[in-house]
């Protein structure tokens, strides 16, 4: 397998990693919304309810951090990553 | 300054809030030695549009890369403010802590999902869109592609989309303008029209791009600081994210002794049109899961779709920090959009909670006519009570409110002085300009970049295809603006819809155009087409009585849109022939982020 083929292979598995996180944060939490609303979350709010205003959205904005991370350790690897800027 | 201008943006910016901060401080001092009310409102919204205006006017340029994708420096923190700012309408500003003030639960699907869509952006189109080099979203389809047709079918989609949702804002601008300038809805649209072009004429993309950084930091100052404020002056917490917990259970607590009392259709009627009661729990689940996961699966799709939130990503210097950006931007839109659930929550609370001060259920209809507050905004048609039993005392289902009122009117409500409202009315302004100008802006580079100079003309200079840009810009304002000003619809209807049709035609053409190598010209062509018609032709339908399925609303058909998008876009794929071997070839370049870009900086 060339570089570039497997880049992409892991590169590929790190999408399906994000992707199956984020289908956790916005999707399985509320098919079980009703129940999980009944036990306490973090400062106290109903959990569910606690999850719509702050844990998921803050759970994405760590995911994408840590995803474009985990990318650049990924492009570092096979000398695909670019120079300097930020 | 020394140095270029780049490098000095911290400090360029550290001085502009450090003046609006200093701006609303003289503003207090003003209102306290007796200034009115409406000179503070003129002056907040008057003093920062100009600011808008001055940084448009020295951002002008002649240069296409410029123009287009503001030379491609933009560096990753304030490309993410940029980015905040056009994606937070002025439906997010002013109609979302009312929506959830409503609607509680059910509706808070909208923040899952507006804040989600960005992890779609990040991982699956932005890094590779901005190593492809395009211009546009339809220079990406037609590219990657091939055919005037696919190219063309993107521009449609795109304007479909975005003109839907500019209208809107348009509106908003329009609204705000009208309240704070004291002048006709009809004329005030025009003054928001000619505030959004004075941004973007002159200098593009370069040009919205340093007004979105600025209006990000009024529109975001604008909506925090009132929310800490009220917090505190209620008692509620000095931090209020974190400390309501009380007040959300005090809330479900009246909710259980109110009880929900259903008004008869004979009673609503005598409700002026646009206000609501609160008729649903507000921490409580209160939607069944496919109703909220379907809501919010088709914003975090219709994000990933929407051109002039993708095209912010076209502006970074590396694809590195393209994927950076997408993070900075949402935690510049989480500062908002966690703290708009904490308004809602104050605000419901103080006006219903008997034993606060400010709280009226259960006062007497005529104690509560008789406020201050109540009669303005009674005035100004955004609150209404009415003795439907006839007991003399207002009950929860006897209060009606305007979406809006939740934003604009709270801080009069829990005794903020009046310069907080003035600073309210500049973040909405900011707010409702920013997504405006980011939309007019990408249909206008589509139409001048994609059909102009790619399908009709090739051979156009520099300096041609920029006036060609510009004039389009005008003329599509223009257009919107007359379609806002005969307020056909809702501001946040639109919206919604915007992203099911933005997700119906474009959603998988660009993320298969990625992800999927045999995905060819053929396939995309009936992918955008079918995907496109089916989603609104299910609108229509449902609009006009039809039962719909799958329990797929009018505010979630981008789903059945975009289904239907990608079964075509795989079948007519596989049945042609596989896409050659340059565009493989192109593919392959495309996924990996090192070296040139497809297209060259100037195309």
């Amino acid at each position: 397998m060339s570089k570039q083929e497997q880049h992409w292979e892991k590169s590929r598995g790190l999408l399906f990693m994000t992707l199956a996180i984020w289908f956790v944060f916005s999707i399985g939490i509320f098919l079980f919304g009703a129940e999980m609303n009944e036990v306490t979350g973090p400062f106290g709010y109903p959990l569910t309810y606690w999850f719509t205003c702050q844990g998921s959205l803050g759970a994405f904005v760590i995911l994408i951090f840590w995803f474009a991370n985990r990318q650049e350790k990924i492009d570092e690897e096979f000398g695909f990553s670019e120079r300097g800027d930020d | 300054m020394k140095g270029n201008f780049i490098d000095n943006l911290p400090k360029v910016y550290g001085i502009y809030t450090g003046g609006f901060l200093a701006f609303i401080i003289i503003m207090s001092i003003a209102e306290q030695m007796g200034m009115t009310a409406k000179t503070i409102g003129i002056c907040f919204v008057a003093f920062t549009v100009a600011i808008y205006a001055i940084i448009g006017y020295l951002s002008r340029t002649a240069q296409a890369d410029a123009y287009y994708v503001a030379g491609r420096q933009v560096p990753t923190v304030f490309n993410g403010m940029a980015t905040a700012a056009d994606w937070m309408s002025g439906a997010s500003f002013v109609a979302m802590a009312g929506g959830i003030y409503f609607k509680g639960y059910g509706y808070m699907a909208l923040l899952v999902g507006w804040t989600g869509g960005y992890v779609l952006v990040a991982s699956l189109l932005a890094p590779y869109l901005r190593k492809f080099g395009c211009y546009t979203v339809p220079d990406f389809i037609g590219t990657r592609y091939g055919g005037n047709l696919s190219r063309f079918l993107a521009v449609v989609v795109l304007t479909v989309a975005s003109f839907t949702y500019v209208t809107a804002q348009i509106n908003a601008t329009g609204t705000i303008a009208s309240v704070a300038l004291d002048i006709d809805f009809k004329y005030a649209v025009y003054v928001g029209l000619v505030s959004i072009l004075l941004c973007s004429m002159l200098g593009g993309m370069r040009g919205v791009t340093w007004t979105q950084v600025a209006q990000y930091i009024v529109l975001i100052i604008a909506y925090l600081l009132p929310v800490f404020w009220i917090s505190n002056k209620m008692g509620a917490g000095f931090f209020p994210h974190f400390m309501l917990a009380d007040e959300v259970s005090r809330i479900a607590e009246l909710e259980a002794q109110f009880g929900f009392v259903k008004n008869s259709a004979e009673n609503l009627k005598e409700v002026p049109k646009g206000l609501a009661g609160i008729t649903k729990a507000h921490s409580a689940v209160n939607a069944t899961p496919w109703a909220f996961i379907s809501l919010a699966l088709a914003m975090m799709m219709g994000t990933a779709s929407l051109p002039h939130v993708m095209m912010r990503y076209f502006t970074t210097p590396s694809v590195k920090a393209a994927r950076k950006s997408v993070g900075w931007s949402l935690f510049f839109i989480f500062l908002l959009y966690s703290s708009a659930p904490m308004l809602a929550t104050l605000s419901k609370l103080s006006l219903i909670d008997p034993t606060l001060p400010t709280g009226i259920i259960g006062k007497s209809i005529s104690e509560v006519q008789a406020i201050d507050w109540y009669q303005n905004w009674n005035q100004a048609n955004l609150m209404f009570v009415s003795d439907f039993n006839g007991n003399g005392t207002l009950e929860l289902n006897e209060f009606f409110m305007g979406g809006k009122a939740v934003v604009l009117a709270t801080p009069e409500i829990a005794g903020l002085p009046y310069v907080i409202s003035g600073l309210v009315a500049a973040g909405g302004m900011a707010a409702a300009m920013s997504t405006a100008d980011g939309l007019i802006l990408a249909i206008a580079n589509a139409i001048s970049h994609d059909v102009y100079y790619k399908i009709i003309d090739p051979k156009a200079e520099t300096a041609k295809r920029l006036v060609v840009a510009r004039v389009l810009l005008v003329v599509i304002g223009f257009a919107g603006a007359t379609i806002a000003a005969m307020e056909i619809q809702g501001i946040l209807g639109s919206v919604i819809w915007a992203f099911d049709f933005a997700m119906s035609g474009l959603f998988f053409p660009l993320v298969l155009g990625v992800w999927w190598k045999r995905a060819n010209r053929e396939g995309a062509i009936a992918g955008m087409a079918l995907g496109l018609i089916s989603g609104a032709g299910y609108l229509i339908w449902v609009r006009n009585g039809g039962s719909g399925f799958l329990g797929i609303t009018q505010l979630t058909f981008g789903i059945f849109g975009s289904a239907v998008s990608l079964v075509a876009m795989v079948v007519v794929s596989l049945m042609t022939s596989a896409p050659n071997a340059a565009t493989q070839k192109m593919v392959d370049e495309v996924r990996v982020p090192s070296g040139k870009s497809i297209l060259g900086k100037q195309h």
